[in-house]
Parts: C-alpha cells; sequence; structure tokens
C-alpha cells in the first residue's frame, strides 16, 4: 500500500485516489515502469495535473524533475485538463494530402480553439496527433471512440455537432 | 494446458488442413483490421451471423474475422470461400442479398464486386483484381486468411515450424548463417543485414541479452506493421524467438506504438495463448530453450523509432538517442548486448528457417533480397498494402497495383521513406524498389510509406508539411537537429506566406548539408531530406513563391486571391452553397461573384466548382 498523504484536487476523487495508487503499488519495483504509470494514471483521470506528478514521483521513488522529465516529453501525456470530447485530426501525410489542413482551420474558425486547446464550455478539445495508420480512409478524424473516414472540410461540421 | 511438441504442431496443421484449403464449408472472411472496423465491419459480422442463423446455415457456413486485408480504402470487405470472390463496401443492407444469392442461389452480388477504374468492368475474383495480381506476399501471406487470434490457425499455416527447425535442428552460428545468406536487410529503413546485426550480438560476451521489436510505427503515412500485428502477430513471436536463439537471449520486449490499440490487443492474445502452450516461457517445444515476451507501449515520440532511443524509453526516460559506438549489439538496453529488429524483417524470419536463405534471396535484385511491403496512399486509386518483390519499378506500384491518378488529374511526386525520405518526380517512375537504385534518386526505401501526390500538391508546403514534423519530434538534445530543422521551417513559412527573398534557397540548402553532416541520430542525418529532394526536382515551384509571390499548386492561401471566371461560371451556385462565411454573391441565373474581404480562403469552393471557374 503506498504510505502517502495523497494532495487534494479538484478534478481527482477518492475513487480516482485509490486507482492511482494501486498503479503505482503494482509497478513499484518494476525499472522503466514509469511511462506505463504515466498512461495509466492519466487514464483515470483525463490529464496530468502537476500535484499528481508530485505524488506518482514520491511513490515510484523518483526525483520530481525526472518525472516531469518523462511527461513533458511524449506527445501522449497532457497536463491541461481535456473536454468532453476529443476532436483528434490525423496531422499524417495521406491525411495532409486529402487536405487534413482545411478541416483543421474549419474546426478551429467555427468553435475559436486551436490545435492543442480546449473550448470555454470544455465541449471540445482539438488536437492534431500523429498518423494513425489508416491512411486508407484519409482524411481520418476521431471523436471520441468513432472513428470518421473521408472527412472533407464540408463534412466536418455536421459530424461534430453530433457529439453535444 | 500440455505443452506443444513438434508432433503436436503436424497433427494441428494436418487437422486443419481443410479449414484452410476451404474444403469442409463455406468461409465467409470479413476484414477486422483497424480501416475495416472503422467503416462498420462489425457490425456487418454481427448482422450476418444473424442472418444466417435466421436462415439456418450457421452448419454450413462459417464467419471468420480475419486481420488487415490490405485494401483498406474498400472496407467493409469479404471474401468468400471457395471461389475467392471479393466483395468491397459492404453496407447492412447488403447482407440479406449477400446471403440468398450468394450462399443460397449460388450467384454472385454484382452490385458489390470491386470495378476496374478505367474499364468500369467487374471483377470477382480477389487474385484477378490488378490490385492483388502483382502482388507476392511473403511477410503477408497470412493476411485476410487466417484468424489473427487463433494459434491453430496459424501453425496450420505453417505456423512456428520455422521456430522449431531452429531450435531443436540448428545451432545459433547456423541460424545466423542463414539469415545472412538470405540477404534480408533491416525492413525499417536504414537497411542493414539482419543476419551480420545478430552475428554481432551473438559474438558479444553476456549473461543477460536482449531481443526487441521494433513496432513503433512512427513515419506518417506508413501503416504496414499495424497491418502485419492485426493480420499475423504470431509470426512476429516467432520472429523472435528465432532471433532469440541466435545471440541466446531470454527476454524480448515489442515496443508498440500506443495508437494502435487493436495491433496491441492481437498481439497480447497472441502472446497469451502462445505461453499457454509453451510455445513461450520455459523449454519451448522440449528444446530447453526459454524465452519470454512483454509488450511495452511507446507514448508518442517518433525520435522513439531510433534504437537508442528506443531502449532509453524501454528504461522509463525521455526517449533520447546516445552517440554511437557502442553499438546495441554490445551495449544496448539496460547497457546489455541487444539487438532491434523491425516487425515486417521479423515475420519474414520463420519463412527464412524452414524454406532456407537460399529461397528468400531467390527474388529480388542483386542488393536488395526478397519482398517489400509498402502502405500506398495519397492521391491514388487503390489505397492499401502491398507486398512486391524487391526490383519492381514504382510505375508498376503506382499504376498497375494503384490503378493510377484518380479525378483525372496528372501524377506529380511520389513521397518515399517518410519525412526522412524524398519526392521522386515523373521522370524517375522507372527506378526499381531496391535500396541503392532509389537512394540515387535522392528518397530513402525507409520503412515502406508510399505517398502519390498529383498536381493539386504544392511541394513548398510538402517541404514545410514535412518540416514542420521533423522540428516538432526533434527530441532537442543535439543542437543541428533542434535549432536547425527550427530555423528551415522559419524559411519554408516565409516562402509559403509570400514573403521569400532571394538567397533563401541557398541558405537552406547551406544550412541542410550542416545539418545532415552534424547531427547525432538518423532523425537528424535525414531531416533535411524533404527540402534538398523538393528543390532538386521542384526548383522552379520554390522560385515561383520566392521571385513571382505565386503558388502554382493553389494551395499556399497566403498567396491566393479568389476570384470567379465569368466565362467559364456555368451559375449553378455549388459554390455560394457551400462557402461557410457566406462570402459568395449569387442569385439564380447569375454568375456568382467573391466578397474578398469576407473570404477565409479555405478553398472549399475551389474544391467544389466542378468547372474550373474558380481561380
Amino acid at each position: 500500500m503506498s504510505t502517502f498523504e495523497h494532495p487534494e484536487h479538484p478534478d481527482i476523487d477518492e475513487a480516482m485516489w485509490s486507482r492511482i495508487n494501486q498503479v503505482i503499488d503494482t509497478n513499484r519495483s518494476v525499472s522503466g515502469a514509469i511511462i506505463t504509470v504515466l498512461r495509466e494514471c492519466q487514464d483515470v483521470v483525463g490529464y496530468l495535473p502537476v500535484p499528481l506528478l508530485d505524488y506518482i514521483g514520491r511513490g515510484m521513488n523518483l526525483p520530481r524533475s525526472e518525472v516531469y522529465g518523462v511527461a513533458s516529453f511524449y506527445a501522449l501525456f497532457s497536463m491541461t485538463p481535456k473536454g468532453r470530447h476529443t476532436i483528434k485530426l490525423c496531422l499524417g501525410t495521406a491525411c495532409y494530402v486529402k487536405g487534413i489542413k482545411e478541416v483543421m482551420s474549419r474546426i478551429e474558425n467555427k468553435y475559436h480553439v486551436k490545435d492543442g486547446g480546449t473550448t470555454e464550455d470544455r465541449r471540445f478539445s482539438v488536437q492534431g496527433v500523429r498518423c494513425l495508420g489508416a491512411c486508407g480512409l484519409a482524411p481520418v478524424v476521431v471523436i471520441g471512440q468513432d472513428t470518421h473516414g473521408d472527412v472533407t472540410s464540408d463534412k466536418i461540421i455536421d459530424i461534430v455537432e453530433r457529439y453535444e | 494446458m500440455p505443452k506443444f511438441t513438434v508432433e503436436d504442431l503436424k497433427s494441428i496443421k494436418a487437422g486443419h488442413a481443410d479449414r484452410l484449403a476451404f474444403k469442409d464449408k463455406i468461409y465467409l472472411l470479413i476484414c477486422g483490421g483497424t480501416g475495416c472496423h472503422a467503416t462498420g465491419s462489425l457490425k456487418v459480422k454481427d448482422a450476418l451471423l444473424s442472418e444466417l442463423a435466421a436462415k439456418q446455415l450457421q452448419d454450413k457456413v462459417t464467419v471468420v474475422e480475419t486481420g488487415c486485408n490490405g485494401f483498406c480504402a474498400m472496407g467493409p470487405l469479404m471474401v468468400v470461400h471457395p471461389g475467392d470472390v471479393f466483395y468491397q463496401k459492404i453496407a447492412l443492407d447488403d447482407i440479406p442479398r449477400i446471403v440468398q444469392e450468394h450462399l443460397i442461389d449460388g450467384k454472385i452480388v454484382e452490385k458489390l464486386l470491386y470495378k476496374d477504374p478505367s474499364t468500369k468492368k467487374p471483377i470477382a475474383v480477389q487474385t484477378d483484381i490488378p490490385f492483388f495480381a502483382h502482388q507476392m506476399p511473403r511477410a503477408l501471406r497470412n493476411k485476410g486468411l487466417i484468424d489473427p487470434e487463433s494459434i491453430e490457425d496459424y501453425i496450420a499455416r505453417d505456423g512456428y515450424l520455422g521456430a522449431a527447425r531452429a531450435l531443436l535442428e540448428m545451432n545459433a552460428e547456423q541460424i545466423v548463417q542463414e539469415m545472412i545468406k538470405s540477404g534480408m536487410r533491416g525492413r525499417g529503413g536504414a537497411g542493414f543485414p539482419t543476419g551480420v546485426k545478430w552475428d554481432f550480438a551473438r559474438k558479444s560476451e553476456g549473461d543477460i541479452k536482449y531481443v526487441l521489436c521494433n513496432a513503433d510505427e512512427g513515419d506518417p503515412g506508413a501503416f504496414m506493421d499495424r497491418s502485419i500485428l492485426e493480420a499475423d502477430p504470431h509470426a512476429v513471436l516467432e520472429g523472435m524467438i528465432i532471433a532469440a536463439k541466435a545471440i541466446d537471449a531470454r527476454k524480448g520486449y515489442i515496443y508498440a506504438r500506443t495508437e494502435y490499440p487493436l495491433a496491441i490487443t492481437r498481439l497480447q492474445i497472441a502472446i497469451a495463448r502462445a505461453k499457454e502452450n509453451g510455445l513461450l516461457g520455459q523449454d519451448i517445444l522440449g528444446s530447453g530453450f526459454d524465452f519470454d515476451i512483454e509488450i511495452y507501449q511507446g507514448a508518442g515520440a517518433f525520435v522513439c523509432g531510433e534504437e537508442t532511443a528506443l531502449m532509453r524509453s524501454i528504461e522509463g526516460r525521455r526517449g533520447m538517442p546516445r552517440p554511437r559506438p557502442p553499438f546495441p549489439a554490445h551495449k544496448g538496453l539496460w547497457e546489455k548486448p541487444t539487438i532491434l529488429n523491425n516487425v515486417e524483417t521479423l515475420c519474414n524470419v520463420p519463412q527464412i528457417m524452414l524454406h532456407g536463405g537460399d529461397w528468400y534471396a531467390s527474388v529480388g535484385t542483386a542488393t536488395s533480397k526478397g519482398t517489400k511491403v509498402f502502405a500506398m496512399s495519397g492521391d491514388v486509386n487503390n489505397i492499401g498494402l502491398v507486398e512486391v518483390p524487391m526490383g519492381t519499378p514504382l510505375r508498376t506500384l503506382i499504376y498497375d497495383i494503384g490503378g493510377g491518378i484518380p479525378k483525372k488529374r496528372k501524377f506529380k511526386a511520389v513521397q518515399l521513406g517518410g519525412p526522412s525520405g524524398g519526392c521522386i518526380p515523373e521522370q524517375h517512375l522507372d527506378t526499381p524498389v531496391d535500396y541503392e537504385e532509389i537512394s540515387k534518386v535522392g528518397a530513402i526505401m525507409g520503412s515502406g510509406g508510399v505517398i502519390v501526390m498529383d498536381e493539386n500538391t504544392c511541394m513548398v508546403d510538402m517541404a514545410r508539411f514535412f518540416m514542420d514534423f521533423i522540428q516538432e519530434e526533434s527530441c532537442g538534445k543535439c543542437t543541428p537537429c533542434r535549432e536547425g530543422t527550427r530555423r528551415l521551417l522559419q524559411l519554408l513559412e516565409k516562402i509559403s506566406q509570400g514573403r521569400g527573398e532571394p538567397g533563401d534557397i541557398e541558405t537552406m540548402e547551406a544550412l541542410s548539408h550542416t545539418i545532415r553532416e552534424t547531427a547525432l541520430c538518423g532523425l537528424g542525418q535525414t531531416g533535411p531530406n524533404p527540402v534538398l529532394s523538393t528543390l532538386r526536382y521542384f526548383r522552379d515551384e520554390f522560385e515561383a513563391h520566392i521571385y513571382e509571390k505565386r503558388c502554382p499548386a493553389k494551395r499556399c492561401v497566403d498567396l491566393l486571391e479568389f476570384e470567379i471566371d465569368p466565362e467559364l461560371c456555368t451559375k449553378c451556385g455549388l459554390c455560394a452553397k457551400a462557402c461557410p462565411v457566406d462570402a459568395i454573391v449569387w442569385q439564380k441565373k447569375e454568375v456568382a461573384r467573391i466578397e474578398k474581404d469576407k473570404c477565409i480562403k479555405c478553398l472549399t469552393c475551389y474544391d467544389k466548382c466542378k468547372f474550373g471557374a474558380i481561380m
């Protein structure tokens, strides 16, 4: 069991803390497990607020500089909160050639949000992501768990509007 | 569960022969790759199952969810055996018809067949479709055929017999010699001879050694490894077992991209099945050899495709490369001797053990042996996964297999090798697929991404796109890459925004050569390639942007002013309806007009107009 007091954080409730403790306990003695721990904790909370990074560092017996260093290096980890729906736009070459840039600018104009940002009402987060490997469907947009293929700039708003 | 012996493998193979020859029943092979899942293949499968039950055909017909078939753009896909009939773009409403007409009446449903893009004639049999006909599947030999979650299906296709041979009949040196004889070169991109790499690690002293599989397919526009892992995960495991025996390793890791959830799930299932049956773990096949594999999920960093960076990442640190030597074969993961091979390389290994190195080397060119898998996408009719013998001309790839360029547009360039690669123009399309020949024309073989671009692609914009990627993914450890790529990106942005000045091209060239010579790892050394190769063949486009402030392909929006040509306008109003900001004024029977202060240059009207009236 983790012996540390956890800090208070508005986005993390008790159930989440106990799952976080589980993740840390399972991985504490595994060398090189910090990336796994960060990923699983991010799955629990949705993002990685700095107090959580500190807590993970203490639990894993790693300096906070090292935990922060890893969290800031990899694209998967986010230290800012996300919206209810994350719109992922594939920025792979095939999607680019097929017009994802125009799709992105349509979303940015309509919802006043930039790549990497979240709308003020926290309805959407917009994220340009690395190639999803579904090039046959280019341009590809993933919203939540749904993959949408052949998304052109004139179709995108209709698709996005389905997510409240 | 009892552990398999070689006899067990052989009896499973014999017992499954009818299933794989499609002799006992009708088989419906539904593609369950990422692409087809996204277009709804799982719903099609469920609908088929319930329709079969309703017609009481469930004993005569078996539905199999296979891995990625490769013809991704046509999904959801299904192949019916016997007969090898290929159905594409299947909708839920089509299911009753398929069951009634094909399965009960024995008539092929013509509406769902592939149609030749030029003759519009339907083609029923999968192997008659040009996309498949010109291919030679070796790495992809099981794709679309076996259920990737069934170890019996894999064994029935000679699975684990290569490992059995390597473990029971060969010593480490013989395995390495067979690999050297095969002429196999690393399919991850650099093309280093696999057998030679294994030989270094074999001779390296150490009680602990590691075998790593690089499944961090980071090149944008490449999906070979994803498809292999989804369709045939056991082949990769078997290749790793053989590699482990060759260098005497006891532990292996597969470093997999977290963006590929389905591939990871299939790998997890495969590892669990292999462990249950004693094909991983202790005393594999009674040979006394122990080996275990773990999956390590990456967290999104392109540079982790570089071997030393990948090893740092498994160690739980920032994935930054270190200078070589020492090479990983001497000091790799946790400072122990390590080999790292790509997914495609590993899945060829069992075949080489089974049929011999000479068999593998029997196709290909003088220096590039065997076959290569390519992921073809972009502006080409047939998008998907392609495996051809080395030496196949690019033209065959794009026109015979790919079916040419859609919308009657003209071919402009093909981009090979991802961000570290280069663009090849029309005049070099007869270049054969061969490590050396491709680098002569300024690109690299790379991992196998082939992106076709038509005349509407701006090469300055493409160079900017790739440089943006490289700059973003630069880990920041060495100055030439960290600062140099950023500076190149700034120059390219300046040019595409119409602020280019005389001398910019020369500055980019000088900078590119400096980065190439001084960067620490492969990412930096090849980083300037997109700039150098576009400059080599499309210098005039750069000059048009700089001196005439003009984008010939009409993609760089800062250089464009949109107008409607009254002569060409048919007064249809499509552009006005499509405009998202109501910047186009149009009334029935009148020529449309663009209000320039409202226009956001989104190109929607330009793409919508069928008459080329917007310019």
